[in-house]
């Protein structure tokens, strides 16, 4: 045992404690690693201070999600981009971890290490990488894998990129259903780096596998890259390719598919109408969202089972087709939307079930403001007075519809919403 | 043996697969004469993982054991070693690998009630990084288990002699507030700025691990708690590895492994007036390989197969499977043996198989107007039914497997009988077994009458060979010792079973 020098003994201390019985000061080791790395010095750092953190792979998650976190900003301290491949390594074992959050985080840093990495590093470092995470015996490794090939693509040659691009197929097909999950979540992000000749083989094939998978979740998420997918192609491609799969999968809607798969699909269609333009837009998916608005079941259940945290927003599949005929009218404006949009909606008032009249109402109070005060005066409120007669609708839908109305910059618009408001109390008082 | 082939098709060719001889394999836990068992110890659960190479039990006082297996290439001696055994004889066998205390017992102030400890059932999950994964519940709360080889680690060659540092009185443990120093005057080491020499300072090192041997250690990863309100009497894992179920007596819950303070509500039978309450649910299991199915049997004799796409509170099921009661058959007791105590899909997912108190049955989940197969566990006990009701014997719970090719069906019964029965088209087989060192004692060969078709629209009721209420030297039957919980080996021709804190295994 060595004894340092009284002035640097905070620092031996840190280094010490790295691997102390306590996580807290072990955590607070890690997150200072580049102090260490520093009072190391680059060539020590890489040869004694990286080695040391990749048998460190068994600690606590919080300490390994740290050092994933570290390794990801570390490449100044390691000696710069042409040491960088040092740092693979460790991360590779933190990729293959079985909790989910150090494997993120330790992707995440492969990816921010990657994109700096100079050509001959990757192919002679990262894509061996890839290709053993894809190998992997635990799924862990696999799931991990998905979520780089977009780096490892770019600077492969040629040779190379059609191995990777097998390989991926191959994760799209994985026994393993989080394998393929992670296959569908990233396809969009592979696609980016993909030629175009190949973008219309492989990665279409790839997405009709997953588009076709029979685990709820990897259909959905296949569904989710579709707008990533879009604007990748050409238009035409797009209404070739794409569109058809969406026209099929919105026709299973009826009953069989799942409800959240249908919510995305509301999402991921808006996503599409720019690129398709006005007229492909009312041709294909425009029938598509007033199906939607049509739909069954009010809940979309489970995010969970898909983790779309980006959709959080959207609690339901009407909800989600009610917002995206606000944006359709937003992009393409409201006389194309009085149009195409407003006598289709107003003709669902009349159904004979209240939830549909419910989505109307809140299709008009996200239309009104787009469509101007005159069209809202004159067309869209007098359905909501009339709907106003319905008490199942009133309190859960007319009057939070009215009040945000009678708010409007608009003077009349104001008028005739405390009017409605007025006459629904009436309505309440007299029965 | 192993065919995995769909019992209906291989059969339909040549006829039902000869009976199988069952014989002792090995016991875990056997009391000694005289000794008492420990309530404790009573094996509650019992679960072979996916692949067969691994073995659960649960008991009441909260434990879990495991086992591995031992006979198989990787747990076995070397090649030439395997080669040489006789073949013919290879059957599963396990031996302890570990164990840990999953639950304690708690005290719910708010209702001043006690929740047991009692391990109720155990699920494997997906293995991954060569660790082991299950989940394990009691009344109240899951916990997921994570089980791995860890190395013991021996620091060597700190920088710090804590014991020789001057002017520190800390001891040489890790809780030494050492931290104290940093505050001071060397602080400015530990800024971002300070400009250490260019090729670092030498006389700092990097603690040395050194680490000789492995030790097992589980640890609880995620708790599933505050989510049910009555007793959770069921948990299964989905097909798509990421959710799991767990269902009480009025609700069926959806988790995500990953998440645990969050759970889904997708059945609830809770009437509005708990006094209008007529039926709770038994059990419920996952679909194995549709990732969106679900069933579960209820108190009434009736299954529900849900499909979670269709709705998000699943209470219109998609399918109903009652067996329609035979005219002039009803008695005091038949609501009460109609209860179903267990489910099970078979590995195929065709078909499920159901326990009541009197009788095994196999239902086609695509025919829903009665189960193709109905085998009779103990029909001697009927006349006495009266008796079984007063000393709550008639609520048992007996659970029942399948085997993983489904071709046989199994159960248990009294006196630590098990019984089991061959499914296949005019198979008479028709086993009765007890668990102890000779199974096969009270084996009696009388031929029954074979099952009808499994697949024609009448139901084959089948009694086959079975002791009789009292057995050739006259004893009766023994309530106190009931094999309520088995498990069947997923690929091989093995049952594990529980009598009391003793765990039996036979193979055939």
């Amino acid at each position: 045992m060595s004894m340092v020098d009284e002035p640097l003994y905070p620092i031996a201390v840190l280094i010490d404690e790295l691997k102390n019985d306590d996580i807290q000061l072990r955590l607070n080791s890690i997150r200072r690693l580049s102090i260490i790395a520093r009072a190391l010095g680059e060539e020590r750092t890489r040869k004694e201070l990286i080695p040391f953190l990749s048998e460190s792979n068994d600690d606590d998650d919080e300490v390994l999600l740290a050092m994933a976190e570290e390794l990801g900003v570390f490449i100044p301290y390691v000696g710069g981009i042409d040491h960088a491949n040092v740092l693979l390594p460790p991360l590779e074992t933190l990729s293959a971890v079985e909790e989910t959050c150090v494997r993120e985080k330790a992707v995440d840093s492969l990816c921010r290490i990657g994109s700096q990495m100079k050509e001959k590093d990757l192919v002679d470092h990262f894509i061996p990488l890839a290709k053993r995470l894809s190998a992997g015996e635990w799924f862990t490794a696999r799931v991990s894998a998905c979520g780089i090939f977009h780096i490892a693509y770019a600077s492969a040659p040629d040779l190379v990129k059609t191995e990777l691009r097998s390989i991926y197929s191959q994760l799209c097909q994985d026994d393993m259903p989080m394998v393929r999950r992670a296959a569908a979540t990233n396809l969009g992000k592979f696609a980016t780096t993909i030629e175009s000749a190949h973008l219309k083989t492989d990665i279409m094939s790839m997405f009709e596998d997953l588009t076709q998978d029979d685990q709820d979740s990897v259909r959905l998420l296949a569904v989710e890259s579709c707008a990533a997918l879009g604007k990748l192609l050409e238009p035409q491609d797009c209404v070739a390719h794409i569109l058809p799969v969406i026209v099929n999968f919105s026709q299973e809607l009826s009953s069989d598919s799942s409800q959240h798969v249908r919510s995305a699909l509301a999402s991921v269609i808006m996503g599409m109408a720019p690129v398709l333009g006005k007229d492909a837009t009312i041709e294909h998916l425009l029938p598509i969202f007033l199906s939607l608005l049509k739909d069954e079941f009010p809940d979309v259940r489970l995010n969970i089972i898909s983790k779309l945290d980006q959709v959080n927003q959207v609690h339901s599949i009407r909800d989600a087709a009610a917002n995206n005929l606000k944006r359709l009218a937003e992009e393409f404006g409201p006389e194309w939307a009085m149009q195409h949009i407003v006598p289709q909606v107003l003709e669902m008032i009349n159904n004979p079930h209240y939830l549909y009249r419910m989505t109307v109402l809140r299709a008009v109070s996200l239309l009104a403001p787009v469509m101007g005060s005159e069209i809202t005066c004159s067309k869209l409120l007098p359905a909501v007075i009339t709907a106003s007669k319905d008490r199942q609708v009133v309190e859960k839908m007319i009057r939070p519809c009215l009040v945000e109305l009678s708010e409007d910059p608009d003077v009349d618009v104001r008028f005739f919403a405390n009017q409605a408001l007025q006459s629904i109390d009436n309505v309440m008082m007299s029965s | 043996m192993n065919s995995g082939d769909d019992a209906a098709s291989s059969a339909a060719n040549s006829g039902p697969p000869p009976s199988l001889e069952w014989r002792f394999s090995q016991v875990f836990g056997e009391r000694t004469a005289g000794e008492e068992v420990q309530e404790v110890d009573i094996i509650s659960a019992i679960e072979f993982d996916k692949s067969g190479d691994h073995l659960a039990t649960g008991d009441r006082g909260g434990r879990v054991v495991l086992f591995e297996r031992t006979d198989t290439k990787d747990h076995g001696g070397s090649r030439r070693d395997l080669e040489e055994m006789d073949y013919t004889v290879r059957h599963p066998e396990f031996r302890y690998k570990t164990e840990f205390q999953s639950h304690e017992p708690e005290f719910d102030y708010l209702k001043s009630l006690e929740i047991e400890e009692k391990i109720n059932k155990i699920r494997w999950c997906q293995p991954a990084n060569g660790a082991l994964f299950l989940l394990s519940t009691n009344d109240k709360t899951i916990k997921y288990w994570k089980v791995q080889e860890k190395k013991i680690k021996k620091i060597s060659e700190m920088n710090i002699d804590r014991s020789k540092s001057p002017g520190i009185n800390s001891p040489p443990s890790s809780n030494s507030p050492n931290r104290i120093v940093t505050n001071g005057v060397h602080a400015d080491y530990l800024s971002n700025d300070f400009p250490f020499p260019a090729g670092g300072i030498p006389s700092l090192r990097l603690p040395v691990v050194t680490s000789q041997e492995t030790s097992l250690v589980a640890r609880c990863r995620r708790v599933y708690a505050h989510a049910h309100d009555y007793h959770i009497n069921s948990i299964s894992n989905s097909s798509d590895g990421e959710t799991f179920i767990s269902a009480d007596d009025l609700r069926v819950n959806l988790w995500n492994l990953e998440i645990s303070n969050q759970s889904f509500n997708i059945v609830d039978v809770k009437p509005t007036n708990m006094e209008d309450l007529t039926e709770v649910i038994t059990s419920a299991e996952f679909h194995p390989i549709h990732c969106n199915m679900l069933a579960y049997s209820s108190s009434k004799g009736s299954i529900r197969l849900i499909d979670m796409r269709q709705s998000a509170l699943c209470d219109s099921h998609t399918k109903l499977f009652e067996e329609p009661e035979a005219p002039g058959t009803r008695s005091f007791f038949t609501e009460i043996i109609a209860s179903i105590s267990d489910i099970k899909f078979s590995n195929n997912g065709r078909y499920i198989l159901s326990r009541d108190y009197m009788t095994l049955k196999l239902w086609d989940i695509n025919m829903d107007s009665g189960p193709v197969a109905s085998y009779q566990v103990h029909e001697h006990l009927r006349p006495r039914l009266c008796d079984l009701y007063e000393n709550d014997s008639i609520f048992d719970k007996f659970e029942c497997c399948l085997s993983g090719d489904g071709l046989r069906v199994a159960t248990g019964s009294y006196s630590n009988l098990f019984r089991v029965f061959g499914t296949s088209q005019g198979s008479t087989e028709a086993a009765t077994l007890e668990a102890s060192k000779n199974p096969m004692r009270r084996q009696i060969q009388t031929p029954a009458r074979p099952a009808r078709s499994m697949s024609s629209m009448t139901r084959g009721v089948r009694r086959g060979p079975e002791s009789p209420g009292a057995e050739a030297n006259g004893n009766a039957y023994d309530f106190t010792t009931k094999l309520l919980h088995m498990a069947w080996h997923p690929t091989e021709n093995s049952i594990a079973c529980a009598a009391a804190n003793s765990l039996y295994m036979y193979y055939a």
